[in-house]
């Protein structure tokens, strides 16, 4: 298949996922929407095109190990866990409900298919560098993908896993930044300017390819450049719009942690269902 | 009863005191829409140092303001106040005896929906390790006011655990606190409850209630400071009526439960004593009503327990 048919496709899903993300954040009338909906075109095209998962086998050895760093997004992660066949659609609804295997971050040994315990920003891409390495000493095949915030980017940690990928050249991590250029206080830019996100990972000895976290076919062409570089953990700089697909969300702060009500739940919906790709 | 937002009697009183007070400054790292600050910032955007998702940091730079004379209270989520900038809260701030005020929000079942990673049970076990450092949770927003305005009045480090929503007033605006001073605020000859924080004194004045109607008549000790620990009103509670029940949004391990066993332990208490807590779990998702149940924090729980200790001494 061609990549621009592949691209549709997953555009499609990607619509499927960003639904899910709202209709559960409603339910639950909790959770984060705007960092879900940002996200959700990158994990779209990990979960239904790179990711070499089997949902039944969840725990498969040589299984690709997914990270979501930026746990509080567990949404866009859960809903594509669900549509991929690790456990069932309706289930989605039961985010952050009593007894419910999807917590309000996400929980390791919880849920089919959720690697490692997120949820203090900054320990993701930690677990992800202990991820890899562990690949590289079995002289396993896997491979780590891990999702940071931006903002996530602040927490030190995150930069001594950096270093760490580098000193051991896991070439089989590669970390996605959605780039949405908004915190929970507001834009990066004032809470804590980031400059160049690029230049930053390049220092610490990452290869870096930037795209557009919102256009399937850039995304495709550069997972797929991305598999290819040898010699060093590979950082991809997703460019995207916070609250991405629901126009009243898009770009907004206030949409960083808050559910929908029942109105603004019914416009959410038609506009993803309806809207341009 | 009148209530007010926890938060916004911090956020207000800090603008009280930075009124008056140029020394004082307000440290976030990206939780201000959540702790409340904004207002202070709003007034102040100066003296509002965010420094983004880098809580360590945040301590660090607390410190360093601290060094050159700066009164610093730093705001962040408990979980994250506590576990993620131990070392630089330990070392920078209280090992180098500098004045640093931090506050830890949505301690305990309080977190609700955010779950287990951000719901500390562990907090004061941690905090209560570090030698001088004077802890604080206040039971209402009179209470709340009121500390931070001792914290800022007094040089050296204090830890503020404080639910940030709203919380029913116990005490009246001009009512007097001390550090290390408990409030007796129900008497009751056959059993006390010594309580910390808004949820558990709230829960134990309702089992109070229940117990009434069975007879029993339960004191409460509003603890409100953990360290230092008002001693001599919790002990001589505890002998007047010869039991006594801790009651904790946190793990009975190393928190007030611990505080008051080893209180009792040195000091030959023969009572009857209980402790209510987390038992040994993590957190889970729910609300703060469920979770206070699923955990066994809740009036009826502290009603059994009285009713056990009742039976059996």
């Amino acid at each position: 298949m061609k990549l621009e048919e592949r691209a549709r496709e997953l555009e499609a899903k990607a619509r499927e996922l960003r639904f899910h993300i709202v209709d559960m954040v409603h339910a639950a009338q909790s959770g984060h929407c705007g960092g879900s909906l940002s996200a959700a075109d990158i994990v779209t095209a990990l979960y239904f095109e790179f990711l070499n998962i089997d949902p039944a086998n969840p725990d498969k050895g040589d299984r690709d190990r997914f990270v979501l760093s930026k746990g509080h997004a567990c949404p866009v992660q859960y809903a594509a866990l669900a549509l991929r066949g690790f456990f069932p659609v309706a289930e989605l609804r039961s985010l952050r409900a009593m007894h419910s295997r999807l917590q309000g971050h996400p929980v390791q040994g919880k849920l089919p298919g959720i690697e490692v315990t997120t949820g203090s920003l900054g320990v993701g891409i930690c677990e992800a560098v202990g991820l890899a390495l562990e690949a590289r000493l079995r002289k396993a095949s896997w491979r780590v993908w891990a999702v940071l915030g931006d903002g996530e980017l602040g927490e030190g940690a995150v930069w001594e896993a950096a270093q760490a990928a580098t000193k051991f050249g896991l070439d089989n991590l590669i970390a996605v930044v959605d780039n949405n250029g908004l915190q929970n206080d507001g834009y990066c830019r004032d809470i804590l300017p980031l400059r160049s996100i690029p230049d930053k990972f390049r220092a610490f000895g990452w290869a870096v390819l930037e795209m557009d976290g919102h256009d399937m076919e850039d995304i495709l062409r550069t997972f797929g450049k991305a598999l290819l570089i040898t010699g060093s953990p590979v950082c991809v700089v997703a460019k995207t719009v916070k609250g991405k697909g629901v126009s009243f969300m898009e770009d907004k702060r206030d949409w960083h942690g808050k559910a929908p009500n029942a109105e603004q739940y019914a416009q959410a919906v038609a506009e993803i269902k309806g809207g341009p790709a | 009863m009148e209530s007010k937002e926890m938060r916004a009697a911090y956020a207000d009183t800090l603008i009280e005191l930075a009124t008056t007070n140029r020394d004082i400054v307000v440290l976030e790292a990206d939780l201000m829409r959540a702790t409340g600050t904004g207002s202070f910032q709003k007034l102040f955007p100066d003296r509002l140092v965010n420094v983004g998702v880098a809580e360590a940091n945040m301590v660090g730079v607390a410190s360093g303001l601290s060094a050159t004379g700066k009164i610093p209270f730093a705001s962040t989520f408990a979980c994250f106040a506590s576990r993620r900038v131990f070392d630089q809260f330990f070392l920078s701030a209280n090992y180098a005896r500098l004045n640093v005020k931090l506050v830890g929000t949505d301690p305990g079942v309080t977190a609700a929906y955010n779950g287990g990673t951000h719901m500390p049970f562990e907090d004061l076990g941690l905090m209560r390790t570090i030698p001088g450092l004077t802890i604080v949770e206040p039971s209402d927003p009179a209470s709340c006011a009121a500390f931070v305005r001792l914290a800022a009045a007094m040089y050296g480090c204090v830890y503020l655990r404080l639910p940030r929503k709203a919380a029913a007033f116990l005490y009246p605006a001009g009512e007097k606190f001390e550090f290390g001073r408990a409030k007796r605020l129900k008497e009751g000859k056959d059993l006390v409850f010594a309580a910390l924080g808004s949820l558990m004194v709230g829960e134990c004045l309702k089992a109070a209630q229940v117990l009434a109607g069975e007879g029993v008549e339960a004191g409460v000790v509003d603890v409100l400071c953990l360290k230092p620990l008002d001693e001599v009103t919790i002990l001589t509670a505890a002998k007047a009526t010869g039991r006594i029940i801790s009651a904790e949004n946190h793990q009975v391990m190393g928190g007030l439960g611990s505080a008051i066993a080893e209180l009792l332990a040195e000091h030959r208490f023969g009572g009857g004593f209980k402790r209510i807590g987390i038992r040994d779990e993590f957190g889970e998702v729910g609300t703060q009503d469920y979770l206070v149940k699923r955990f066994g924090l809740g009036a009826p729980d502290l009603a059994d327990a009285a009713r056990k200790l009742m039976k059996e001494s």
